[in-house]
């Protein structure tokens, strides 16, 4: 048994789990990026609050632990614990499924991000399909949900989802091939689809996708960041839940842990999706400028921002803990903060040991894991930013209109990328 | 339910020429598909307050609307005939509470009117100042909300944080934020405080660039033009057939309002410009309230920075006793022309009060703005229209 745990940490194993066989790690992995994404849900719970109440002059939970911290932790319970209600009109079995099918959805695309080039669940030979064909089926819990509900805005709710669904996902395909085509710019002249084939590829063309063929890269790479808003339902796109029109859109008839499956569905449907992107156009694990600040010294530095971003977490937890009112009232929450910047700042000193420690190139455990490290951090680094849009998106802009965003996708996006698509091709042809 | 939706389908005002407007031939469906009939409201989060649309649909396609309203009637207009003429003038704040100011504007004056007597000058100025400021206040909700209708959320809250500085001017002023009761029959109640003119002064310092802040967030944004733009257009001669006043009506191209038109209060000793749309949309009628609040700014630097000294009340006996008559005094409101018909039987209660309210009678052309438009469109007319439910149902 240590042998086939140890097995993986073998620095010649450059394959993910799935790949090698290895069930144990594959497990591993699974539960980690279960628990990893719930806890991402809940932190952009938190920051999506916060940052949307600062944009709109409040301050956003401030009462539930220091800073509202606690707020989404209270907010679950509450969920948890609230009366399970079904419709007497609904269709039982379907309402029941509706949200298992969202979350799972949402869920099964993760086997296949690549975190790093040996840190994913499965190295599948035809990943990006797969992962654009299983998140598509998140619509399905949509549609489903809308259907059992047997009841109107649910219902048009799931029409609009379905419909909006159908229209962007075409051009955000076209988008991903126009991406595939650049792997295949190599001497053997052939392409993959595999999702650490597509990082591996911006590696060794020293590229960055959204980089190649400028604008042919970017244009696809803004498409598909349109597309992917749509395709999560999130504003400006999020007719399907369009509360001032609908009330709450699909989920209206649902409230308790099956409403919250539904959030916690949408919002790992936008990691997921936020993930594509990052791997497709942004180098996926690969730290800024690898090809040019290429030398040992700067392996180094850049493996310290991990731990250096923690210890900034961590220093803004405690001076926001020493900045908190004198009041007695405060002191629980400014203990309470203050051992979450030490833990913080443990996390932080732990990563920086770790980036010491593995600075040799001799590949010892501590080095693979300075990699793996490394590698997670920039990918999640990368990932967050495209968090932060949605909610900077959620906040400036108002709501389309339904069939304006059907003519948006149908009218612009899809000729466009079409185009590029097109264009990608005969440059890719000329250039190699 | 059934009977009264397709009622709603052939329910035109039979005075409104349809036959120009360019909504196709809504009344049918497409592919044999049934039609949807929705109840929105009386609880839905955009239907300010307890609106209730009953909606025939076409999927998305609206084919008919009728509005039911009630739900928040409490009887004003028969209170007022079992209250003294100054008992009654608390009542009518609570008709249009965006615009309460001006709600006792109207109904001061009417009285007046019918009394025969008038505000000395400095109460007129008072008058328009506290308006034109609760106009601004009214037209800052209008749009916060109309934002959030249409997906916008940021908005509404830069409009609620800087209608507390006019709030905050009220509550100097009278005690009360909403509900102001700040008009006594035959002038005001309280005399300035001190400090008064400064604090407006700094308010309209304050104001000017917060209007530019809303415009950035929303005049050029091309999604809210798209929403926007020849949505729920209504025709200058079909606001006037159906009665609709106020930035509707400018709007439409029909340059009229009644501060120009029959000057009140003191009015006509101002210089300020009736903004007008052109095309009659939903755009237009943002931009008209846009201008509006800037024309506001300029009657109230004016009212302020040439405030007469003297008096602020007329010479009203202590017990109020109009002579028999009647009459029908209306002021330009926020949302359009607020009226008040008054019956006077000499007694110290009006034998008949009839209130003229805005949104009520705008409220009408909604069916003829949003057919053939879809769902998220009726939301946005209604936003647009700016109704108060507690004016509408009184």
């Amino acid at each position: 048994m240590p042998n086939f745990i140890m097995s993986y940490l073998d620095p010649k194993v450059t394959v993910t789990p799935g790949s090698a066989g290895n069930q144990f790690w594959a497990l591993m992995y699974v539960l980690i990026i279960f628990a990893g994404v719930s806890v991402a849900v809940i932190c952009m719970n938190w920051i999506e609050r916060k940052a949307l109440a600062h944009f709109q002059v409040r301050l956003g939970p401030m009462r539930v632990g220091p800073h509202g911290l606690l707020q989404p932790i209270a907010d679950a319970v509450k969920l948890m614990i609230k009366e399970d209600i079904i419709p007497a009109e609904a269709d039982q079995f379907v309402f029941w499924i509706a949200p298992m099918i969202g979350l799972l959805a949402a869920f099964t695309v993760y086997t296949v991000i690549p975190f790093g080039p040996s840190q994913a669940v499965s190295d599948m030979n035809i990943g990006i399909l797969f992962m654009l064909g299983v998140s598509s089926l998140g619509v399905l819990g949509i549609v489903v949900a809308g259907w059992a509900s047997n009841s109107h805005y649910p219902l048009i709710g799931a029409l609009r989802s379905s419909a909006q669904m159908v229209s962007y996902e075409v051009a955000m395909g076209l988008a991903v091939v126009s991406a595939i085509l650049m792997t295949s710019l190599n001497a053997s002249g052939t392409g993959t689809l595999s999702m650490i084939g597509i990082v591996q590829a911006q590696q060794q063309q020293g590229v960055w996708f959204i980089f190649k063929f400028f604008p042919l890269g970017f244009i696809a790479f803004v498409i598909f960041a349109i597309a992917m808003v749509a395709e999560t339902n999130r504003a400006p796109f999020d007719m399907a839940e369009a509360e001032s029109e609908l009330t709450a859109g699909y989920h209206t008839e649902y409230s308790g842990l099956r409403w919250s499956l539904f959030m916690l569905a949408e919002y790992a449907a936008m990691i997921a999706v936020s993930s594509i992107a990052v791997a497709l156009w942004l180098g996926g694990w690969m730290r800024p400028f690898p090809n040019l600040l290429h030398a040992p010294a700067w392996d180094f530095i850049f493996s310290l921002f991990p731990g250096l971003t923690f210890g900034g977490l961590a220093a803004i937890a405690f001076v926001e803990a020493v900045r908190m009112p004198t009041q007695s009232f405060f002191r629980i929450q400014r203990i309470g903060l203050a051992v979450f910047a030490a833990l913080l700042g443990f996390i932080a000193l732990l990563l920086l040991v770790i980036a010491v420690a593995g600075r040799s190139a001799d590949m010892s455990v501590a080095a693979r894991f300075r990699e793996g490290i490394d590698y997670v951090y920039w990918f999640v680094l990368k990932v967050a930013g495209f968090m932060y849009l949605f909610i900077w998106y959620r906040a400036t802009w108002p709501r389309y209109r339904f069939d304006q965003l059907m003519k948006i996708g149908w009218k612009v996006m899809l000729p466009i990328s079409l185009g590029v698509l097109v264009a990608t091709a005969i440059v890719g042809v000329i250039f190699s | 339910m059934s009977d009264r939706t397709s009622d709603a389908s052939n329910r035109a005002p039979s005075d409104v020429d349809r036959s120009n407007l360019d909504y196709g031939t809504p009344d049918k469906t497409y592919l044999d598909s049934n039609e949807l009939i929705i109840n929105m409201g009386p609880q839905h989060p955009a239907t300010h307050g307890v609106l209730r649309v009953i909606l025939k649909l076409d999927g998305e396609k609206v084919l008919g609307t009728e509005c039911v309203i009630g739900y928040l009637h409490r009887g004003v207009e028969k209170i007022a005939e079992n209250r003294t003429y100054t008992m009654f003038n608390p009542y009518v704040d609570r008709m249009d509470y965006c615009a309460a100011v001006s709600n006792g504007l109207g109904y001061c004056e009417a009285v007046e009117k019918l009394m025969n007597v008038e505000a000395p000058a400095r109460a007129k100025y008072i008058r328009v100042i506290l308006t034109e400021l609760q106009r601004i206040a009214s037209h800052q909700l209008w749009l916060g909300t109309h934002a959030l209708d249409i997906g916008a959320m940021t908005p509404l809250f830069y409009t609620f944080r800087d209608r507390e500085e006019i709030l905050k001017i009220f509550e100097r002023y009278c005690g009360a934020r909403l509900t102001t009761h700040a008009f006594r029959i035959g002038g005001c109640q309280y005399e300035t405080y001190a400090g008064f003119e400064k604090d407006v002064k700094n308010f309209l310092a304050f104001f000017a660039p917060k209007i530019d802040e809303y415009e950035a967030l929303l005049t050029t944004n091309r999604i809210w033009l798209e929403r926007t733009k020849n949505v729920g257009v209504i025709s200058g001669a079909d606001c006037i057939a159906l009665g609709v006043t106020g930035p509707l009506l400018r709007a439409s191209g029909v340059k009229w309002d009644l501060r120009k038109a029959q000057p009140y209060a003191a009015y006509s000793e101002f210089d300020f410009e009736i903004p007008t749309g052109v095309n009659g949309d939903t755009y237009d009628r943002y931009m008209v309230r846009m201008k509006e609040m800037r024309q506001s700014m300029r009657i109230i630097e004016q009212a302020v920075s040439g405030i007469p000294e003297g008096p602020i009340m007329g010479k009203v006996p202590k017990v109020i006793k109009p002579p028999v008559g009647e009459i029908y005094h209306s002021i330009e409101a926020p949302k359009g022309e607020l009226g008040y018909f008054i019956v006077s039987d000499g007694s110290t209660q009006p034998y008949r009060l009839r209130v003229r309210p805005p949104s009520f009678v705008n409220l009408q052309a909604l069916d003829l703005m949003v057919r053939g438009l879809l769902v998220a469109d009726v939301i946005a007319v209604i936003g647009t229209i700016d109704i108060v439910l507690g004016e509408v149902d009184r």
